[in-house]
């Protein structure tokens, strides 16, 4: 796992309240579920997309199934779920937006982690070489990237007021550093490597 | 359980000599229901008196939480971890999945494998005598379901004193049985693993099953199902059934590796119909070997409850329903190359778990070996299982 995974990860679940029901969506080999059921005891499931994942994850006593983001939300019921993870995920979904509100219908509450697009570096490779950007979070070809919907973090947060989703909380990550930003801004847009955002339904 | 003691002591002798049976710690018993106690079956009729024979291997903890319940399949049996009165084999036809140390832990937890209802390994069924006539049923035994198996098997935990199971497992007609006894009895199951199975049997497995009876039938010796009253036995048609069903029970790429177009003993082909092909001649020994263990019209009535089981039919055809509320732990399981209840049936059986927000974990296990895999060495779903297992053992309390 690499260092910016695990800051990711130990973010999100900073953002978790104890004693939870939590559905991860995209939980690999269930790094994160496990961390959140030893330090919150939270009621985690996940859905992976990968079999040698979710075996994975069974393998150490999670519980988890296979499926994808895009198809196996719809499943669920209504509020089934505190919270509903979706880390460094929602750009390689065929439909993001669809994503977005089948996991506020089913949850309580949503965090989302994504890539920034809108990031300095990103943006300067592009101004610069003329090529699309590879980054160590976004380390593909443009013709091999399962990254098919990458976004900046501006467009996303706009996304879900469209949505209408209320940002609770979000932290910019730059390197191993987090801060927290509250609300992501411009200056959030340009610096942050990676974004996690903590949302709920607007009432 | 004074009908355990007398068994126990009817075959005292063999257990001693038998350290498979000390391995698992074995007993078989019978227990017996009167006329106070009758079975209602979904047909409406009534089965009274009866019996059931199971196996239990493991001790019962203080509490009574350390239930596993063994679901078997069509043509399995109670002896699921330990040598099998007719054909000899050893440990039992799961002896990969229990015993001490394996993922279904016969030093952790007490295990019960009951014959199910229909069958023909000491369970009532259509070859035992029917009170009212001093005949054998045959085919005056009721139709049975997989509803009526399970109520049988409740009625028998019931008499043991055992409430709550910790595990209910099965693959196959064993995993809808897990199925049904999680839908029915959803207070007393805390975890279920349905492997290789269905919630509704499909039209295709209707059809491979209906091949199965008709073999049967049109053996002249079949006399009609009185065949153990005329002293006959329909042994060609019940093996012809067996062929037929065991290729359900592989896969194509299986039988490709094993057996390819290989000959018999032979250089070359005889321009008869003798078993030239390897493949011809492994199929007439399954069914021989099958006809020694197995009753014809068992046969027919179980199979007869596969066909009949649509776990959602009782629920306004909304398969989430059946698990409405649950707070049963679930592991479904199913593998790659699971032709008969393939990966798509057991997906939906996950569909309407989370869509009744319950607990599963779905695990589809990379393999070239058919449906019979479930039987067979799978280390990944050993691997799995005992993660899921272990797991839901130390939520129960039971990894003190």
């Amino acid at each position: 796992m690499s260092i910016q995974t695990r800051v990711d990860l130990a973010l999100i679940a900073e953002m978790i309240a104890p004693d939870a029901r939590v559905l991860d969506v995209g939980c690999g080999d269930g790094d994160l579920l496990e961390l959140l059921t030893r330090t919150k005891n939270v009621d985690g499931r996940g859905i992976e997309l990968s079999q040698e994942g979710v075996n994975a994850s069974v393998t150490r006593g999670l519980s988890v199934i296979q499926g994808d983001a895009d198809a196996d939300l719809h499943d669920y019921p209504d509020n089934a779920f505190d919270y509903v993870i979706l880390s460094q995920t929602i750009q390689a979904t065929r439909n993001p937006r669809e994503v977005l509100m089948q996991m506020q219908r089913i949850g309580r509450r949503v965090v989302v982690s994504l890539p920034n697009f809108g990031n300095w570096r990103v943006r300067l490779q592009l101004l610069w070489s003329g090529r699309m950007p590879r980054t160590s979070s976004l380390d593909y070809n443009w013709y091999d990237t399962p990254n098919i919907h990458l976004c900046t973090v501006k467009d996303f947060v706009m996304l879900c007021e469209d949505l209408g989703l209320h940002i609770d909380d979000a932290v910019s990550v730059i390197g191993n550093k987090a801060k927290r930003v509250g609300r992501p801004g411009s200056i959030d847009n340009l610096t942050a490597e990676t974004a996690v955002l903590l949302m709920s339904r607007k009432k | 359980m004074s009908e355990r003691k007398e068994l126990q002591s009817e075959t005292g002798g063999a257990l001693g000599a038998d350290a498979e049976t000390l391995r698992v710690n074995a007993v078989s018993a019978i227990a017996h229901f009167g006329p106070e106690s009758p079975l209602t079956l979904d047909s409406g009729a009534k089965l009274s008196p009866f019996q059931i024979a199971y196996e239990t291997y493991g001790h019962l903890n203080a509490d009574k939480s350390n239930v596993v319940l063994i679901c078997h399949a069509l043509t399995l049996d109670q002896y699921a971890a330990s040598r099998h009165p007719v054909t000899g084999k050893p440990g039992g036809w799961w002896a990969t999945m229990v015993g001490p140390g394996l993922p279904i832990d016969t030093d952790r937890f007490f295990v019960i494998c009951q014959n199910v209802l229909g069958s023909c390994m000491g369970t009532t069924g259509p070859k035992d005598i029917d009170p009212a006539t001093g005949k054998a049923y045959g085919l005056t035994f009721p139709v049975i379901t997989i509803a009526d198996m399970v109520r049988a098997q409740a009625m028998l935990l019931d008499r043991l004193g055992i409430r709550d199971i910790f595990l209910v497992i099965g693959g196959s007609m064993g995993g809808m049985q897990t199925l049904q006894w999680a839908s029915a009895y959803p207070d007393r199951v805390f975890a279920a693993i349905p492997i290789a199975t269905t919630a509704r049997h499909s039209a295709q497995n209707i059809a491979f099953h209906e091949v199965g009876r008709q073999a049967i039938m049109a053996d002249p010796d079949w006399q009609n199902g009185t065949y153990l009253d005329t002293g006959t036995n329909p042994a060609k048609g019940l093996a012809v059934a067996r062929m037929a069903a065991h290729i359900t029970y592989l896969s194509e790429a299986a039988l490709h590796r094993k057996f390819g177009r290989k000959l018999q003993n032979r250089e070359k082909v005889t321009y008869g119909f003798d078993a030239d092909f390897q493949i011809e001649s492994y199929l007439r020994h399954q069914g021989m070997s099958f006809v020694d263990r197995f009753d014809a019209n068992s046969y027919l009535y179980i199979t007869r409850a596969m066909d009949y089981f649509d776990l959602a039919a009782d629920y306004d055809g909304v398969l989430a329903h059946a698990f409405k509320n649950t707070k049963t732990r679930f592991c479904v399981v199913s593998f790659t190359s699971d032709w008969l209840f393939p990966t798509s049936d057991n997906r939906q059986i996950v569909h309407a778990l989370n869509a009744a927000a319950a607990n599963v974990s779905f695990v589809e296990i990379d393999t070239d070996k058919g449906h019979d895999a479930f039987l067979l060495d799978e280390p990944e779903m050993f691997a799995t299982l005992r993660g899921f297992i272990d797991s839901a053992a130390t939520r129960r309390g039971l990894n003190a």
